[in-house]
């Protein structure tokens, strides 16, 4: 573990050496305790397009709002300490063009970030600067152009690039989540699958909770989901397209298929088929329609995920008796069993990264989030709860989201269920807003790269 | 050993005893081992024919039990040869919900085979697995998960 975060801190440091020198470099790669204070100034603007946003999106001051979501953004990541901007002494606008830095020092902010909003042809101009306070430098500075109704995506497109300016890596807040919103008593739950972005904002529902829906998952563009329903009481794979809200069923099984997951090219779909009391891991591939099975094992072979490579595919099964984590080939040839640890283990997750894998661990009554390296070695408990499973990746991979229920009573009263976040790191373990009871969340790649 | 430690093993013993033995009185009451005998959510098929079997933490296998529910379920199937029947199989909230689905459909078609075994044909049985989805019992206690574990006969028609 020690060479990995070596070799990072390296990469972070030549990434860095190319640009301007400056002093900030924030660590992602250790639990941060001191995280870096900076100032968020509000974006300035004019008074003309203030009034034009004000009619169209109904903000007050969408320079500040914009703001509020950055800020917010940051401080979520665990990694950075927005200050108050009450005390803030320059007006955005002329922060924006020339910062007086003893002020921003005076404050204690090591980094500022300025800006300006204006309509331009009807549409949203943005333009922000990220400021070395110390050094008393600019050191970067970027432009672009979007509809107005993007707005919150304007902030979160400036954190990923603040974000990777201070860090040496992609940031993951212009992204979304998808999961199953919760309703009702325990004994007949309502489901829905919902869409929102990665801070709790902009809820979508895609179903109406007729019938029971399951574990979605984006495709590797984020405009396919692919989920399991009980449509019509028959538990099969779908596959929904976001924009146009087309479901089809995925192939043609005499039986359950569940646990579906995209391959990371996006044109196979892997899941399990369960017939005769036997689950089997299958691909289909959605062009050819072309059905593939890769394990052949009386056992259950379940929860099937695939390396960022595509050559490989970590999986659920209980062939030595008792749920445990096992890798093979992405045809299915050498299987191999990686976890060995005490308890029983399940759900896992290929890092996008690579290295890692993400599961749940259960043991001795107690649910566990942890990951290993892809050969079982190093496995690392992140958070221990009485129930929580499922952890998905931020596409940088240094976040898990998963969720997590609580004990209830004979007559189900104390139970919920949440999105909680947490860093690789075991640091910074947060729960995700959302409007209803969540479950089964699925991270999005970045939507602007 | 001193006088002193043998006091204190026999005192630990005699602790012991009567704990296990309190744990005893309480489990006959309403499960076995881990597998729920008691009747509070059990419906009937028909008259002394009960809908529904009950399975051990993370087990698939038939207790003498519910082999014993399954044989009143297959005679009663034999006199009714009209009636298809579905096996809902379900697995209590302590799993991952991916390898619970596959739990309860392996429970459910155990309790098929073992109807098939007493003749009746697999074109009447379809199975379905609920996993974790449609607990009977919303607690969130040994007890509550015992009643969960289950594969329970429907009637399709």
């Amino acid at each position: 573990m020690k060479r990995i975060i070596f070799l990072i801190y390296i990469c972070v440091f030549v990434f860095n050496w190319g640009k301007a020198w400056s002093l900030i470099e924030v660590d992602i790669t250790r639990g941060n305790l001191n995280p870096l204070p900076l100032a968020v100034s509000p974006l300035s603007v004019d008074q003309n397009s203030k009034d034009k946003f004000k009619d169209l999106l109904r903000l007050e001051d969408i320079g500040a709002e914009i703001s509020k979501v950055v800020e917010n953004n940051l401080r979520q990541s665990g990694l950075f300490n927005p200050l108050d901007p009450k005390a803030f002494l320059q007006k955005p606008d002329i922060a924006h063009v020339k910062p007086r830095f003893e002020d921003w020092a005076l404050i204690k902010a090591q980094a500022l970030i300025t800006g300006e909003v204006k309509i331009v042809d009807e549409k949203l101009r943005v333009e922000f600067r990220l400021w070395d306070v110390l050094a008393g430098k600019e050191i970067m500075a970027l432009a672009f152009t979007t509809v107005s109704e993007n707005w919150r995506r304007v902030g979160h497109i400036i954190t990923d690039k603040v974000y990777q300016r201070l860090t040496g890596e992609k940031g993951y807040f212009d992204t979304r989540i998808i999961y199953v919103a919760e309703e009702g008593l325990k004994t007949s739950r309502i489901k829905k699958l919902a869409i929102m972005d990665q801070d709790g904002f902009n809820t979508k529902y895609l179903t109406l909770g007729n019938e029971l829906v399951l574990t979605p998952r984006f495709n590797p563009t984020n405009q396919m989901v692919t989920y399991l329903s009980y449509f019509k009481n028959l538990p099969r794979v779908y596959l929904l397209d976001i924009e146009t809200g087309i479901q089809e069923v995925v192939g043609d099984f005499p039986g359950m298929t569940f646990a579906p997951r995209f391959s990371p090219d996006g044109k196979k779909i892997i899941m399990s088929f369960a017939k005769d009391g036997n689950s089997d891991i299958y691909t289909m591939d959605l062009e050819s329609r072309e059905v593939e099975k890769i394990t052949n094992h009386p056992s259950i072979d379940t929860s099937p995920s695939y390396s960022p490579d595509g050559k490989y595919i970590c999986f659920n099964s209980d062939r030595s008796g008792y749920q445990q984590i096992y890798v093979m080939r992405s045809d299915g040839s050498k299987v191999k069993r990686i976890s060995f640890g005490n308890g029983l283990y399940g759900t896992p997750v290929w890092s996008p990264r690579g290295d890692l894998i993400a599961f749940t661990k259960l043991h001795k009554g107690k649910f566990y989030i942890g990951v290993m390296r892809t050969d079982g070695t190093g496995e690392r408990l992140l958070t221990e709860n009485y129930y929580q499973e499922a952890p998905s990746w931020s596409p940088n991979g240094r976040v898990l989201i998963f969720y997590r229920e609580t004990k209830s009573d004979s007559s189900g009263k104390g139970f919920s269920a949440k999105l909680w976040s947490i860093d690789l790191t075991g640091y910074n373990e947060r729960m995700v807003k959302t409007e209803t009871d969540a479950s089964d969340p699925s991270w999005s790649s970045l939507l602007t790269d | 050993m001193s006088l002193n430690k043998i006091f204190r093993n026999t005192l630990l013993v005699f602790f012991a005893s009567i704990l296990l033995s309190a744990c005893a009185v309480k489990t006959t009451g309403k499960m076995q081992g881990d597998v729920y005998t008691g009747k509070d959510t059990v419906e009937y098929l028909a008259s002394g024919v009960p809908d529904r079997v009950f399975f051990a933490t993370n087990e698939t296998v038939l207790t003498t039990a519910s082999r014993e529910t399954l044989r009143k379920q297959a005679s009663w199937l034999r006199k009714n040869s009209k009636i298809n029947v579905v096996l809902e199989g379900h697995a209590d909230e302590r799993g991952t919900r991916e390898y619970n689905l596959a739990l309860g459909e392996r429970r459910a078609n155990a309790a098929k085979d073992y109807l098939m075994t007493y003749g009746i044909s697999g074109n009447r049985i379809s199975v379905i697995s609920y996993g974790k989805e449609r607990p009977v019992d919303s607690g969130s206690n040994p007890l509550a998960w015992s009643k969960n574990r289950r594969s329970v006969t429907v009637k399709a028609n």
